[in-house]
């Protein structure tokens, strides 16, 4: 995507830096102009560019060479072309050495400078899918990973920051898709625990006896096929924090496990008779109302109150659809890099309809869609036909009469029909229906649907 | 709503050729216009060379409201920033020019031949005709949008656009249509 590269051009002749930058803009990108190095350096100040093309002689204070070691100290990683008339070997040695990635001579034969910044943008374009691609491969979100300009989500990123480096307990509320799971990693990845583990833990995808284990870890010979000790995922975590994904959803006897955890940071492995002692921090998550399952007996308490130490809730995507257009982007970026297209962005039609559009799957669901448009799209951009099936979804909801039956059967006969959808595949059934896969493994082991 | 005018001693059957291809490609009316002079101050005698900058200027004082302006024209052009260039486009503006003398096979020693000639032309003019309809170079090789800065990228294009520009270029042509109305 070209227009995410800016280039400016600084140069005190008009015509010069005007001409240029009309070319450029006609290759896609975005082009800004300075008309001296001083005013070069306050638009570096204000925005970031991947190149800087700097004119060598320039009267008003500040020529070439001084206006690019400023740039440079402010954007280190900035790529500054250097343009004379004068071609002297000692200018080009001294723009070298303090750091310009070319030199040009003009008048500069067309194909030469096209063929540089196509070079420069290359490079660039692949050491930013390889921060994608790390980011994604390490999970090491942060803050700035999750967009937002919405006034509730920038109180509770604001209180994200607040408790990353306190050891107290968190939990996490929203619905599915919301990004709990992210929202988790920011916690851990912007506090004092950073450089130690994160391991997280779907609570609900696993049966309760394996839960345990891989809890707690087990003893050699604690169960059939237990040949080694083995350590569980709170001393994984040691040092570090554990994410219990799903947490409404374990049994009476791991609500126990994991109070007597909370409380004393100790517990045994399975078949084990000595304590294990641990510092994890424990952020945990729910799509459901705690509360009402205590009320409703279904969960301890006590437990409930150590959980709740700090509450983050994550609003659902309805509630902030200003945060559509800039997901949607933000997204189709990382999409398109991933699904190797090269689109342009998204038009404003298409945006009409993502904004219109309900989303009760969430951020996620929102994902999946833009991954699909991304996957058939036959244009360079984006519209409103690549998302028609978001329109045919919305009428399927609309033409759907419900029958009489109660809630939960509804749910289970939803459930049933997305998994003969993808005849059995769990990750298929489950982004069908716009929650995550843990989310659809404590469904089918709730209404015990058989695979 | 676009005009394709003639500067200084270009042929006037090459001028009224390209609009006539441009109306068949473009699907839209185009007016066959007059003759301007070569502007003023333009000659840079020490290079031999056309500013195109000054070209655009004259073409936009005589640009149709909210139409298109092409000017074609015999004159070697430049920006000072680069040796030459086989057109500039005012982009998603009103105004174009297209040079021909770096297209013509005497430039570089070559017997001539009008009908390379004008297939190249026909390339140049509908690239830069596309940049005032907004679009911006093209991937695709073969598109008559993608980038040539030598002659044999000008020949390996086809004299055409690819689906997508296609497609953007007339509901430019569209919007255009609707404003003037």
């Amino acid at each position: 995507m070209k227009e995410r590269w800016q280039i400016l051009v600084i140069d005190d002749e008009e015509v010069m830096r005007e001409s240029l930058a009309a070319w450029l803009r006609e290759d896609g990108y975005t082009v800004d102009t300075a008309a001296s190095g001083l005013d070069g350096v306050s638009h570096a100040r204000q925005k970031e560019y991947a190149i800087y093309f700097i004119d060598l002689k320039m009267p008003g204070g500040m020529d070439g060479i001084e206006t690019m070691m400023e740039i440079r100290r402010l954007q280190p990683d900035a790529s500054v072309i250097i343009i004379t008339a004068y071609a002297t070997v000692d200018t080009a040695i001294t723009a070298m050495k303090e750091g310009a990635q070319e030199y040009i001579v003009k008048p500069c034969n067309p194909e030469e400078i096209s063929m540089l910044v196509e070079r420069i943008i290359k490079i660039k374009n692949l050491q930013r899918e390889n921060q994608l691609l790390r980011k994604r491969l390490t999970g090491q979100y942060e803050f700035r990973d999750i967009v937002t300009k919405n006034p509730k989500m920038l109180a509770m990123l604001e209180l994200v920051r607040d408790v990353a480096s306190m050891r107290s307990t968190v939990l996490i509320r929203g619905e599915s898709g919301t990004g709990k799971e992210l929202v988790a990693r920011a916690v851990h990845f912007s506090g004092d625990r950073a450089e130690k583990a994160f391991v997280a833990v779907s609570c609900a995808s696993l049966a309760e006896t394996l839960l345990e284990s891989e809890l707690f870890g087990y003893e050699k010979g604690a169960f059939t096929g237990a040949n080694a000790q083995t350590k569980g995922k709170f001393e994984i975590a040691a040092g570090g924090t554990i994410f219990l994904d799903e947490i409404g959803d374990i049994s009476p006897k791991l609500q126990a496990d994991l109070l007597r955890v909370l409380q004393e940071k100790r517990f045994y492995r399975l078949g084990g008779t000595n304590e294990v002692q641990v510092d994890v921090r424990v952020i945990a998550a729910t799509n459901k109302d705690l509360a009402e399952e205590v009320r409703e007996g279904r969960f301890r308490d006590d437990l409930y109150y150590r959980l709740n130490v700090i509450e983050i809730q994550i609003p659902p995507l309805r509630a902030r659809r200003e945060d559509i257009p800039m997901l949607a982007r933000h997204l189709l970026e990382r999409l398109a890099s991933e699904c190797g297209k090269e689109l342009s962005g998204i038009n404003e039609d298409a945006l009409k309809v993502l904004l219109a559009y309900d989303w009760p799957g969430n951020v996620r669901e929102l994902e999946n869609a833009i991954e699909r448009a991304v996957v058939t799209c036959r244009g360079r951009q984006l519209t409103a036909d690549d998302f028609s099936f978001l329109s045919q979804t919305m009428e399927a909801r609309a033409n759907f009469s419900v029958p009489p039956i109660t809630l939960q059967e509804l749910e289970k006969l939803a459930v049933q029909a997305a998994l003969e959808r993808s005849s059995g595949n769990v990750k298929e059934a489950a982004q069908s229906l716009g929650i995550d896969r843990s989310t659809m493994y404590e469904k089918i082991k709730r209404y015990e649907i058989p695979r | 709503m676009i005009t394709v005018v003639r500067f200084g001693r270009f042929e006037a059957r090459i001028q009224s050729e390209v609009a006539d291809f441009l109306a068949r490609s473009l699907d839209c009316e185009i007016e066959c216009g007059g003759l301007l002079p070569e502007p003023e101050g333009a000659l840079d005698e020490r290079r031999g060379q056309w500013m195109s900058v000054e070209f655009l200027k004259a073409l936009l004082a005589a640009a149709p409201r909210r139409g298109r302006i092409l000017g074609l024209t015999g004159c070697d052009l430049y920006i000072p920033m680069l040796s030459f260039l086989f057109g500039q486009a005012q982009l998603d503006g009103a105004a174009a020019v297209v040079s021909v003398a770096r297209l013509r096979q005497e430039f570089y020693g070559l017997p001539g031949d009008e009908g390379i000639l004008i297939t190249r032309l026909r390339k140049e003019a509908l690239h830069e005709l596309g940049h005032t309809l907004g679009l911006v170079h093209c991937p695709d090789r073969s598109c008559a949008m993608s980038l040539s800065t030598n002659l044999p990228q000008v020949d390996i294009k086809r004299d055409e656009y690819c689906e997508n520009c296609l497609q953007a270029a007339r509901a430019r042509l569209a919007a255009l249509n609707g404003e003037s109305k």
